[in-house]
This record gives structure tokens, C-alpha cells and sequence, in this order.
């Protein structure tokens, strides 16, 4: 296959960027995206050309280091993949691919298409803990969980951290993410005594990282590679009222 | 010269981790706020150690080399953690699970590490459960389990495929409460160029902040390396692209000795290589062999689709060979038996280097739905990747290199041989021997982290309490700054026209070929000479574009694969010198008549440790390993 990428590159946070454009060839169906753009800056290496700078580690969709807009998309236009896992399959010989970093101002471009995502830390590092001590633990089946509400947990637990949900809100929200993480503990009985507190510190954590607010529209649950479901922004809500 | 001490405590195995928290030194809360600490690496290891650290109330530095903790790649480990809760009432215990470590190992492990860490790791389940991992549940409310390779018990607790993402995203909750708390620092996109050793004692790293380029120093008066395995030396593996080995073979070359290098896991079941480009393989759980089959077509060469190829025509090699466990042999079996078969020819798909785990009969018998529910998220990863839909044929796999058994070589306090300097989880050596069993990867990480390290540490510390906060204007860190800045620029100024991947992909391809599945005395010979030459190549022909001011990955790829041509040589070293075949290790000249490993534990009972010896041949040194509550035998699983 033969494509031409429109990749977005800019030298560091304070330098302004532009898009160039690049002719790559050799490109087989089977390569993953990430695979694809290791041909691309191999083949500029080797030209003594400036590779484009992007993150990605694990290559198996659960690391959540990898993500950038593909044409337009948050991780692409396959729904519930990540980047590192979405497949040159989907697309076609001769496509002209526009590639972008995160565009949210929460998210300052470090190099081409990697963003600094240290917000969402500063958010969990707010709150986002079960205050138990190591070793103070009783034994693991003391405490009862329904296996409903383990379940459901777990499936607000799978969030990778990749900030597509930021990415794919029109106002750069970081609910979904936020949500997600407030719902595992308040579902689980472990993460009840200090609910309150933790709502609240990671809401205003939230909101003092310049994230955006939630206006419902869904688009992060519709980019969500691991798709987390909208109804943890309605948990989250109702946990942040019933924390006054 | 290093001497080796492993200060195994006497006494009962199950009295000894009790005697020695009963003797070790504790340092007054007081005093924990004026020693400094440097963890380096936040896996299942890391983030325990520096949270657990932290709530003792030390000053913890953390670094890691990714943009946050949460990355590290204990995220990806799928199928479980091991612990001797005996829920299922099911005759589990203690000892059960440290025989089945040591067996699993086939004898090549510290009798007393390994009973601690079995120990220990009811309590790793308990802490996990408090914190909100989400563990898989029985109706009723209870945690359940699962089973895996090489056991007879179930005993593995789970999150879906996803359990290391879970109890790693729980230790990072509990290092967040102490980053919040004050008492932990972290320091993320840092990667560790150099260990700082002032008198004799681990005092300090060099790090080169990745976003900047600016090399930094930190002190402390402990440093812990918990920065993993070295699996990626084989360029493609299992783990993630950017894992590697640069901080201990650092702390190696600084005089902590490194065991059993030659020690891999070659796990049985990846995805398959489909191009040259491909940079790393997909696992697919050992869980997976609880219902697929294993076979290739009994015809040398057969093409035909999978579906095409009757039953008489299949050799379900696995069943055949290894009646009494068929497919579920553990690891280092599984994956010589699938080399066995595509070598002489069998091998399935393009490459010839696949074989097909058939879910057809399971589908049959237990209905889709029920395949679905127990590997959905396995066989929608397998079509991503591959496009192949596996509940209408066979998945295609292939061995893959995966998890390190050999690692920087510790003490029962989990110190190396530099003074001070502490190697945890999956950087070491300790705990699982010549193989690794399924589920107890995260178990022995978590374990070190939370509930290990900290007393040995507080033993170490004790009298470290009157020793002030270093400085960081020394000749010895001068000199490690030095060092480290005159490796970069002698990296960038090669110029050459050849990339550090190209490199890594060549290195990858000699150790796959010559101290991968199966090893021999030629190959090995062969190996250790191809690797001197790429070397040479490597430090004539190397092209790095960019500047060390800046953010540069080519840079960064460039300085773990120097590093990984060194690291390569010792493995090899290490695989020729144990002339005997155990657990991972399968030398071909030590095999029994039916192709099984022959251990010889009349020659090769101990531990390989190799001491950096600047430019002359590493210096072996030997532990004897002394079985006093087991028996030594020879695996079988037929």
C-alpha cells in the first residue's frame, strides 16, 4: 500500500506547528498503525529526515500510551480499538491520512503527537485511593460484594488513561475518565467511607486542570477505545450531589 | 571480587521469614523522614514497594520512563495472581504453593525465597481486595479462582484477562494517596543511566529527564531497582516495545552481580509474526489451552485451510505426547513441542512457524456463548490483530519470549552485591527458578514491593539514620554524569546508516536462533561470536538522528540496545557454561531419550552468578542451592 500522511509537527510546547506531508510506500495490510508509522520514521532516519515523535509501549490496546487523531478520530475511525491496535486493513491503497495530537488545552503538545496527559494524575493524585494502609487489610472475603456490583466496577476499572474521551469532547471535558473512576469505588462497598471526600477533591481537581465541562453530547463514549459507558457521568453526578 | 552471602535466617522454612522480621532492625518514624529512598520502575513491584515505603513514612523518589506510573507493563498481564487462600477448600496451602513454585522451577530456586513469597501472598490478596481491585466474584459475594499450568489446585484470583491492569492500577492508587500525602515524589518520562556508589554503597542514580534531554542527579540512602525483565532483547516478545534492561545491566557493570541471565520464558501461545515490520507479539493467555486444542496437519507441508483438514488427518501433538496434562503442560514444554513440530517442517499458516489452537470441540461441546464468556475479549483481541475469526477456525500461535526469570542476583534481604542497592520483582533472580509458573509473576512483584521489602529495608536503614542527606556535587556523581553524557555523545556522533532498530532486530535474531527454545554448545559458540561482531558494527554503523537536547526516542532506542549487545553476550556466556537442561533452559546435548530436559544436579545445583569484570570474560560465581525440605526430582508431566 501507498499513503500519503498529512502528521502534525511541532518541536516542543512553546514552538508553534504545522502539518507536512509524507509519501510512504510498503505499507502491508496487516501492519498495526503504530507498526506503520515505525516504517514512516524508519524510512526517515534513513534519509537523515527528522523522525515524527509519538507514544505508544505495549501494542496490545491496555498500556493507554499510544492515541492521536486519525483522520479526524480519536484512535481512528474503528469503533473500540486504540491506536496501537487498529489495523492498516482499514484503510485504502492511495488514502491520504491526516494524523494529530490530543487537541485539548489540558493536553500541551510535548513533540509532534505526543501531549502531556499529567493532568489526569493530578486528578487521581487527588482523590482517586482507597486510604488503606498496607497490611491493615482483613481478610479478602470479610467484605461481601455482589457480583453485579463487582462486575460493574470492573467495567468502569478497564479505562486505560488514554485521554480520548478529552480528546473527542467538543469542550475538552475529562468526565468520562473522572466518572469512571468514582464509579469502581462507589460501587464497592470498600470504596464507601471516604466517598464524599474523594468526589469532591477529584471534581475540583478536574476543574482547576482547565478541563471543560460535560454538556452530555456522548462523544466520549462513542471514541472510548475501552468503551466506558455514559451512564458513570450520571453515577458521578449523583455521588457529587449527595456528597453535600 | 564479590562475595556471595545469601543470608538465608536458620531454622524450620516456615519459621524463617517469622525469625527474621523478629530480629531485623526497625528505624524509629521519627528517623524514616530523614532517609531518602529511589525506586526506580513502577510495576507490580515498584509502585508497591514506593507506596508501602511511603506510608512508613521515608522520603521516596520514583522514577519511571513513561508519562505516568499507571503504564508500566505489569499492565498487561492477563491471566491472574496466585495465592494459597484455599477458598475453594480444595486442599491448597502454604507449602502447597512453594512446592509447586520450586517443582515448576524445576529445582533452580532458594527454597526459603520462595516459601516466603508464598508466605506473603494471602496478604497481597487481602490489600489488593481493600483498595478496590475489582477481582472476579462467586454469586454468594466471595472472591473465586481460577486454575492454571502445572498445578492441581485452583488458586488464581483474576480480573476477566485483564488482572495485571487491575492490581497495577490499584498500587498506583495507593502511590497517588502517598504522592498526595507528601511523602513519595514522582518522577515520570526519566529514564535511569547510571547508579551512583559512594564508599562502597548504592547512594544515588544519573537520570535523563526524556522530555528535555537535562541529566539529573538524585541521591538517597537506599536505591531499589524495580525496572523488570529483559525479554525485548529478543526484539520481538511479548512485552512492551520500550521495556529493557539498561538500569540493571547499569547497575551490573557497577558491580551487582547478575544470575542465571540465561534464564527465559519462552511462552507458548503469542500471535504470530506476520511481516518484518512487526515490532512486538501479542500474547494470548495460557488460559486459552483449558479448552483449545493443539495440532498441525500429520502431512509435512499440508496448505489446506484448517477447516479442510479431517480429524484422522490432525496430530494433536500435545495429547499425544503428554497424555497425563495434553494441552495443559506447562510453558517451556508447550513451546518446544510447537518448535519441535514447525521445525521438522509441520508448522501451519504463511510462515510455516504457527501452529493451530482449535476451539471447534469446545464450541461443540459447551455452545459459543459459553466460549465467549470466558475468552471474549481474547478472541476479539486474536480477530484485531489477525482479522481471523476463531470461533470459525483455529487461532494460529507461535512461542514468543516473554518473562525473565534471570535477574540482578539479591540476597534474602533483596540486596544485590553493592551495598544498599535492592533489586525487586521481576529485576531479580529470586523466586522462580529455570521456569516461571502461570499467575506468579505478580504474586512475587506485589509480594517484594509490599510486603518484603519494607522490613529489609528498615533492616539496612537502621544504622544509616546518622548518615545526612547526600549532596549531589561529588566526585562520584560527577563522575557517573560523565559517563553517561560521554555514551550519549558518543552514540550521536557515530553517524552511521544503520538504526538502532536494525540493530535490535539482528540482535534479536541471533539470540532467538541461538539462546531462545533450544540451545547448543555450537550454536551458542556461533552466537557469542556473531554478537562481538554486530557489537563492533553497532559502534561503527549507527545512525542517530536528532540531539540529546530534545525529546529523541531513535536516542533513547539507541542506548538500550547498546546496552542489550552487552547483556546479550552474558546470556549466552551463561547458556554455555550450564551444560544441563532445566525448566526453560533446554540444552539439546542434555535431553532424555524421549527429547525431555535432563538435569544434572550433581553439577549444575546452583545458582549462576556473573560478576562484570571490565573488558575480560564476566567472573562466575556459584550458590550452591541446598534442598533441605524437598526432594529433587525429575518433571515429568507424560
Amino acid at each position: 500500500m501507498k499513503l500519503k500522511l498529512k502528521i502534525w509537527k511541532q518541536k516542543n510546547a512553546k514552538s508553534g506547528g504545522a502539518f507536512e506531508t509524507y509519501d510512504l510506500d510498503g505499507v502491508a495490510p496487516e501492519m498495526s498503525f503504530v507498526e506503520m508509522l515505525a516504517l514512516l520514521n524508519q524510512t526517515l532516519a534513513q534519509q537523515g529526515r527528522e523522525p515524527v515523535a509519538f507514544d505508544h509501549d505495549c501494542h496490545e490496546g491496555i498500556c493507554g500510551s499510544c492515541g492521536m487523531y486519525i483522520n479526524g478520530y480519536p484512535h481512528g475511525p474503528v469503533k473500540g480499538l486504540t491506536t496501537c491496535l487498529l489495523s492498516m486493513r482499514h484503510f485504502k491503497d492511495g488514502e491520504t491520512i491526516v494524523i494529530e495530537p490530543w487537541r485539548a488545552k489540558p493536553f500541551p503538545v510535548v513533540k509532534d503527537l505526543i501531549v502531556d496527559r499529567s493532568a489526569l494524575d493530578k486528578i487521581q493524585v487527588a482523590g482517586g485511593f482507597i486510604s488503606v494502609t498496607t497490611g491493615a487489610a482483613a481478610d479478602a472475603n470479610a467484605v461481601l460484594v455482589s457480583k453485579k456490583k463487582s462486575d460493574l466496577a470492573f467495567d468502569s476499572a478497564v479505562c486505560i488513561g488514554c485521554g480520548a474521551c478529552v480528546a473527542a469532547c467538543k469542550n475538552a471535558s475529562a468526565m468520562l475518565f473522572v466518572s469512571a473512576k468514582i464509579s469502581q469505588y462507589a460501587l464497592l462497598p470498600q470504596g464507601r467511607p471516604e466517598a464524599k471526600e474523594r468526589v469532591r477533591a477529584m471534581i475540583a481537581e478536574m476543574d482547576s486542570q482547565g478541563f471543560g465541562s460535560c454538556s452530555n453530547t456522548g462523544a466520549c463514549e462513542a471514541q472510548c477505545p475501552k468503551q466506558i459507558k455514559l451512564f458513570n457521568i450520571a453515577r458521578l453526578n449523583r455521588e457529587y450531589y449527595k456528597s453535600y | 571480587m564479590i562475595t556471595l552471602n545469601s543470608k538465608i535466617p536458620g531454622g524450620p522454612l516456615e519459621e524463617k521469614w517469622t525469625k527474621y522480621k523478629k530480629e531485623a532492625k526497625l528505624v524509629n518514624p521519627a528517623n524514616k523522614k530523614k532517609l531518602d529512598i529511589i525506586v526506580v520502575g513502577t510495576g507490580i513491584s515498584g509502585a508497591p514497594a514506593a507506596s508501602s515505603l511511603g506510608e512508613l513514612g521515608y522520603n521516596v523518589k520514583v522514577f519511571c520512563y513513561q508519562d505516568t506510573p499507571r503504564r508500566a507493563h505489569s499492565v498487561a498481564a492477563q491471566g491472574g495472581i496466585n495465592a494459597a487462600k484455599n477458598y475453594k477448600n480444595d486442599g491448597d496451602s502454604v507449602y502447597r504453593l512453594f512446592y509447586d513454585v520450586i517443582k515448576g522451577g524445576d529445582f533452580r530456586a532458594r527454597e526459603a525465597n520462595v516459601y516466603r513469597i508464598a508466605e506473603v501472598s494471602n496478604q497481597i490478596i487481602d490489600h489488593f481486595t481493600a483498595i478496590g481491585v475489582p477481582f472476579a466474584r462467586e454469586y454468594g459475594g466471595t472472591l473465586t479462582t481460577r486454575s492454571f499450568g502445572g498445578v492441581q489446585v485452583s488458586r488464581t484470583f483474576y480480573s476477566s484477562g485483564q488482572t495485571g491492569q487491575q492490581v497495577l492500577l490499584g498500587a498506583y492508587s495507593s502511590l497517588n494517596r502517598q504522592i498526595k500525602a507528601g511523602t513519595v515524589t514522582m518522577f515520570p518520562r526519566r529514564e535511569m543511566l547510571d547508579l551512583v556508589v559512594i564508599d562502597g554503597k548504592a547512594r544515588g542514580i544519573i537520570v535523563r529527564n526524556l522530555i528535555t534531554g537535562e541529566i539529573e542527579r538524585h541521591s538517597a540512602h537506599a536505591v531499589v531497582l524495580a525496572t523488570g525483565g529483559y525479554g525485548t532483547i529478543y526484539y520481538l516478545s511479548t512485552l512492551a516495545v520500550n521495556s529493557n534492561a539498561s538500569a540493571a545491566w547499569k547497575a551490573y557493570k557497577r558491580g551487582a552481580a547478575f544470575a542465571n541471565p540465561s534464564f527465559v520464558q519462552i511462552h507458548p501461545s503469542s500471535v504470530p509474526q506476520m511481516n518484518e515490520f512487526q515490532s512486538k507479539l501479542t500474547l494470548m493467555s495460557e488460559s486459552l489451552r483449558n479448552d483449545g486444542r493443539v495440532w498441525v496437519p500429520k502431512a509435512k507441508g499440508d496448505k489446506r485451510p484448517a477447516n479442510e483438514i479431517p480429524e484422522e488427518e490432525r496430530d494433536y501433538y500435545l495429547e499425544r505426547r503428554y497424555p497425563a496434562f495434553g494441552n495443559l503442560v506447562p510453558r517451556d514444554v508447550a513451546s518446544r513441542a510447537a518448535k519441535e513440530r514447525c521445525d521438522a517442517g509441520y508448522g501451519v499458516g504463511p510462515t510455516g512457524l504457527a501452529v493451530n489452537l482449535d476451539f471447534r470441540d469446545a464450541i461443540k461441546k459447551q455452545g459459543k456463548k459459553a466460549i465467549e464468556e470466558k475468552y471474549g475479549n481474547l478472541f476479539e483481541m486474536y480477530r484485531d490483530i489477525t482479522g481471523i475469526d476463531s470461533y470459525e477456525e483455529p487461532m494460529r500461535i507461535y512461542p514468543a519470549g516473554h518473562y525473565t526469570m534471570g535477574g540482578l542476583w539479591v540476597d534474602y534481604e533483596l540486596m544485590t552485591t553493592i551495598t544498599g542497592l535492592f533489586a525487586i520483582g521481576e529485576a531479580n533472580f529470586s523466586d522462580h527458578g529455570a521456569n516461571r509458573l502461570g499467575a506468579s509473576s505478580l504474586m512475587q512483584g506485589a509480594g517484594d514491593g509490599y510486603f518484603i521489602l519494607p522490613y529489609t529495608i528498615s533492616n539496612y536503614l537502621a544504622p544509616e539514620i546518622k548518615v545526612p542527606r547526600f549532596k549531589t556535587d561529588t566526585p562520584e556523581f560527577q563522575e557517573a554524569e560523565e559517563r553517561a553524557v560521554e555514551r550519549i555523545n558518543r552514540l550521536l556522533s557515530i553517524k552511521g546508516k544503520q538504526t538502532a532498530t536494525d540493530f535490535h532486530k539482528r540482535l534479536g535474531k541471533i539470540m532467538w536462533d541461538h539462546c531462545g527454545m533450544t540451545r547448543t554448545e555450537e550454536g551458542l559458540t556461533e552466537a557469542l561470536k556473531l554478537i562481538r561482531e554486530l557489537r563492533e558494527e553497532f559502534w561503527k554503523d549507527l545512525l542517530v538522528p536528532g540531539s540529546a537536547d530534545e525529546l529523541n526516542q531513535e536516542l533513547e532506542k539507541a542506548g538500550r540496545v547498546a546496552d542489550f549487545l552487552e547483556l546479550g553476550e552474558l546470556m549466552v556466556t551463561d547458556a554455555l557454561n550450564r551444560r544441563e537442561s532445566c525448566g526453560a533452559h533446554f540444552r539439546e546435548e542434555s535431553q532424555t531419550a524421549d527429547h525431555e530436559a535432563l538435569r544434572n544436579d550433581d553439577e549444575f545445583a546452583y545458582v549462576a552468578v556473573w560478576e562484570y569484570n571490565n573488558d575480560q570474560p564476566p567472573v562466575l560465581h556459584r550458590e550452591e542451592l541446598k534442598f533441605e525440605f524437598v526432594e529433587l526430582k525429575q518433571r515429568s508431566y507424560k
